[in-house]
């Protein structure tokens, strides 16, 4: 049977968008890509900058830190320092994809292919998306929230709940409990609990700080000075705070409750933005070039279309000027590639670094990558030697105690791994962000905070740490104390909150 | 399943409060900004937005990440020479590992934030606390505006203004009514036909068959009753009313005599185009008159008054007889409530000097709500100064200033219309 070519030229139409979306579910369906249904929305370049002022929710609370971020992206648009986005691409069910107005006819074929189908099947397999975000009910917390917001404004000002917000996006990225998973709430029960929530916290909280003496004898069990609060370590700072900060008013909590849960939605993103970017990238690229193959494509579409795909997965080498670190689409798309050219097309080094893939159905392989990896661990596993050849990666040591930099790896049969591992450390947010826990609270005495701070390989805090602790007293409502240590327990330094005088701190 | 949107007429100014919040937020250093951009400008770019610069330290917002020290081992791309072993001097910048941090050689590089407001944040935030003092007067009074009001309702209209509820409401009565009536019969019908029961059988018969028919046909045309009829319409009308607002009107004096060289009459200006600005943003009922001055004086509009040029002598005091003239032909003290801003040099014919004091003592003080004079001259004020501060002592309603330079216009404007919290 022979198929009509599509409709080709720059300009799209709504009717020429439909038929290559018909076409391109039809080609994804048949590599087997699972997605959620798709809500393609066309919008215009002021509306794709409001877009990204919010982080891409589609609607949220006011607060002038998305105004300070919309007046950045506008400028530098106007100017002509950055162009914007061609798509952004939702995790909700249904996928909302936003597709820029300006995009030439086959930029929204690349968009549809890679955002409608590839993140969108990114977002509905990859298991971090399955457990800690819901995509059913994201819209509506959204709407709840953007309500609860404005009605605390209106009861208690403007200022006091920005300022509760300063706080709490400064500590927004200590609001994500790592190992937990988190339980999926509908706007109904969402609504219902928060009720019984602001009664039943207050009541905690308030026995916890009771300084009254019980009228009747307290249990001997333990000394007080024993037992230690929290019992655990907490590394979820924003969480400890909402259940336990003395001073909190109920609705305040709940807003800490929501900038937590909405930092939680993002957390999958902040983890997979490598394997996402590559996942999509290559979809597109593999979809459009199946249309191509069926005849589908004229000739001109697809040297647009390789011109731009070209241009994404560039990756600048180090020492060129416009470098600005590695392109996670141009490894993420080498890696998936890499993938399947080693179900196909696998040479003996393959079959000795990676004999599970060789001879396995490509399809298969790429889905089980995508659905049960994140960026460290999929780098850990999938990053070839082929890879590591194709980009010259090498690394570089940099020992405060040696004078030099050392070259310690290159892409030679000794650093393969070396570069493996160093590379999926690079993507690990749990190195690559300052381990800090609630220690300890000091029930008995003046109700001080105490973080600690383990440092790694001697990375210090930085400047900034003082202003965010200014915002976690604020929160907290009495002294905090943040401390670094070495991973032996070394005392390193210490931040207090407010700052302490010498002379106090020896009197103690 | 897929569904397409277009999204490209819906509101685009989805972060509009966002960045209401952010200048909210940064008044206190925009503010500043402002005033001092108002005094770079030219006279005829006053009115546009501006430039804002913010330090970057107070708009900022922390995070906790890593500093710069420490061991680190990171990945690069695109190896060309190096071989495992190899050693590198430090780059010099002092900053430590090129690897994920972003070079600061390739960005801006500078310190600050930097954005523009537009004409209207521009001008809001610069008449921010400003007021016409004592608007209250006297008679409210109709001034041609007229604001529409719910007038009731009507049985014809236009489908827009559709009272449905109304409608509804009369259409349910009119059923009701029509059809209880024909139950009415119906039943006093059947009720007949009961009684009938003694009757001989043949006319019984007969006479039932009659009531049955009649009963069908009520039954029928009951049934007839239609569920909305052209006589249940009801429709909302809108009334226009004159809406009473009280009337203010604003002298603006100028001299412009030889003596007010072009600098001082570019200072003169400026403070009447602030003020002008300032009245026209806030009030928009207000009425302006440009009087300008030199021994004689001129009722003028805005475009003359700004822009042309005259010299001459001066005499204040024809200005203010003006003044009078139109106040009492034309702006009634007891309707209108009135302000007068003057501006001069302060030179004055001296014999004329106590000729002023007395015109605006008797003539023109008593019956205005607030005179601003405003003298452009550093020193040496001369008679007009001293005739005028007599009168300040004696008048609440009047203030005076002086202003030096171009930098004083601002806060003498803000000084002489401050709000005035009560």
């Amino acid at each position: 049977m022979k198929r009509k070519k599509l409709p080709s030229g720059s300009e799209w139409s709504f009717s020429t968008l439909k038929h290559y979306e018909r076409e391109i579910a039809r080609v994804a369906a048949s590599f087997g890509l699972d997605t959620y249904p798709n809500q393609l929305e066309i919008i215009n370049a002021e509306q794709m900058m409001d877009n990204y002022a919010t982080i891409g929710m589609p609607l949220g609370y006011y607060h002038w830190s998305f105004g300070k971020q919309y007046i950045n992206v506008e400028k530098s648009y106007k100017r002509g320092l950055m162009g914007l986005a061609y798509e952004m691409v939702i995790n909700s069910n249904p996928c909302i994809s936003y597709l820029l107005e300006e995009n030439t006819l086959v930029m929204q074929a690349t968009v549809i292919a890679h955002a409608c189908y590839g993140h969108n099947a990114f977002f509905k397999g990859n298991y971090l998306f399955t457990t800690w975000t819901n995509p059913e009910s994201i819209i509506d917390y959204l709407v709840f929230s953007r309500n609860f917001i404005a009605e605390c404004e209106e009861r208690y000002g403007i200022d006091e709940v920005e300022m509760l917000l300063d706080a709490c996006h400064a500590l927004s990225n200590y609001g994500v409990d790592r190992y937990k998973r988190p339980q999926a709430l509908s706007l109904q029960e969402e609504k219902a609990r928060q009720k019984m929530r602001e009664t039943y916290l207050q009541a905690q909280v308030n026995d916890l700080w009771r300084t009254i003496p019980h009228t009747h004898k307290p249990q001997k069990k333990i000394k007080p000075e024993l037992a230690p609060f929290p019992k655990e370590p907490e590394e979820n700072l924003l969480y400890f705070i909402e259940k336990n900060a003395p001073l909190l008013e109920p609705w305040q909590r709940e807003i800490i409750r929501i900038v937590r849960k909405i930092a939680c939605y993002f957390y999958p993103q902040r983890l997979t933005k490598l394997m996402n970017e590559g996942w999509a990238t290559f979809w597109h690229y593999t979809l459009i070039n199946a249309l191509y193959d069926e005849k589908l494509l004229t000739d001109e579409f697809m040297l647009e279309f390789i011109e731009n795909h070209t241009s994404v997965i560039q990756q600048n080498e180090f020492y060129d000027k416009h470098y600005n670190g590695l392109n996670p689409y141009a490894l993420g798309y080498a890696i998936f590639a890499d993938i399947r050219r080693m179900c196909e097309n696998p040479t003996n080094e393959d079959k000795e670094w990676f004999p599970d893939l060789v001879g396995q159905p490509w399809e298969k392989a790429l889905d089980f990558a995508m659905r049960n990896f994140k960026d460290d661990s999929f780098i850990a596993q999938y990053l070839s030697p082929h890879i590591i050849r194709k980009l010259k990666l090498f690394a570089i040591l940099d020992d405060p105690t040696n004078t030099e930099l050392v070259v310690s790896a290159i892409h030679d049969e000794q650093g393969y791994r070396k570069i493996r591992e160093l590379l999926s450390n690079q993507y690990n947010l749990s190195l690559t962000e300052p381990n800090i826990q609630v220690y300890n609270v000091d029930m008995r005495g003046d109700r001080s905070l105490t973080l600690r701070h383990v440092q790694q390989d001697g990375k210090p805090l930085s400047d900034d740490t003082t202003e965010v602790l200014k915002h976690l007293h604020y929160l907290w409502g009495f002294d905090v104390k943040l401390e670094s240590i070495t991973p032996s327990g070394t005392f390193v330094c210490a931040y207090n909150c407010p700052e302490k005088e010498l002379a106090v701190l020896e009197l103690k | 399943m897929s569904q397409f949107i277009d999204k490209r007429l819906n509101g685009k100014n989805k972060s509009a409060v966002n960045r209401q919040r952010f200048i909210r937020r940064f008044k206190q250093q925009i503010k500043e900004a402002v005033s001092e951009a108002i005094q770079k400008r030219s006279i005829k770019d006053i009115e546009s937005g501006e430039r804002i610069i913010i330090p970057r330290r107070d708009i900022d917002e922390p995070k906790i990440h890593h500093g710069a020290g420490g061991r680190r081992e990171f990945v690069l791309p695109g190896n060309q020479e190096f071989l495992k072993g190899d050693k590198l001097h430090r780059p010099s910048s002092g900053a430590s590992g090129s690897g994920d941090s972003e070079a600061s050689d390739t960005g801006e590089g500078s310190d600050d934030f930097s954005f523009y407001i537009t004409k209207e944040e521009f001008l809001s935030i610069f008449f921010d606390d400003l007021e016409l003092p004592d608007l209250i007067k006297t008679k409210l009074t109709e001034i041609p505006m007229m604001e529409t009001i719910q007038g009731g309702f009507s049985k014809v209209g236009t489908p827009p203004n559709l009272n449905i509820l109304r409608t509804f409401r009369n259409a349910i009565a009119r059923r009701l009514t029509f059809k209880r009536n024909y139950d009415k019969k119906i039943d006093e019908l059947e009720q007949s036909k009961n009684l009938q029961e003694t009757e001989t059988s043949s006319t019984k018969l007969k006479k039932s068959n009659l009531i049955d028919k009649q009963i069908r046909e009520l039954k029928k045309k009951k049934k007839q009753v239609p569920f909305i009829d052209s006589f249940d319409l009801r429709f909302n009308t809108h009334l226009q009313r004159p809406k009473l607002t009280t009337q203010a009107v604003m002298f603006c004096i100028m001299d412009v005599s030889g003596s007010m060289d072009e600098q001082k009459k570019e200072l003169a200006k400026r403070f009447f185009i602030l003020l002008y600005l300032f009245l026209n943003r806030n009030y928009k009922t207000i009425r302006i008159v440009f009087v300008r001055h030199h021994t004689a004086a001129k009722e003028v509009d805005e475009q003359e008054f700004f822009y042309s040029r005259e010299t001459g002598g001066t005499v204040v005091s024809s200005a203010l007889e003006l003044v009078h003239k139109i106040m009492t032909e034309r702006f009634p003290s007891a309707d209108w409530n009135i302000y007068i801003a003057q501006a001069s040099d302060g030179d004055n014919w001296n014999a004329d000097s106590p000729l002023c004091g007395e015109i605006l003592n008797d003539k023109i003080l008593p019956f205005i709500q607030y005179y601003a004079y405003v003298e452009i001259m550093p020193r040496h004020h001369q008679s007009l100064w001293k005739t005028y501060l007599t009168l300040q002592e004696h008048h609440k309603n009047f203030s005076m200033r002086s202003i030096d330079n171009i930098k004083d216009i601002y806060p003498v404007l803000h000084d002489l219309f401050r709000r005035k919290d009560k």
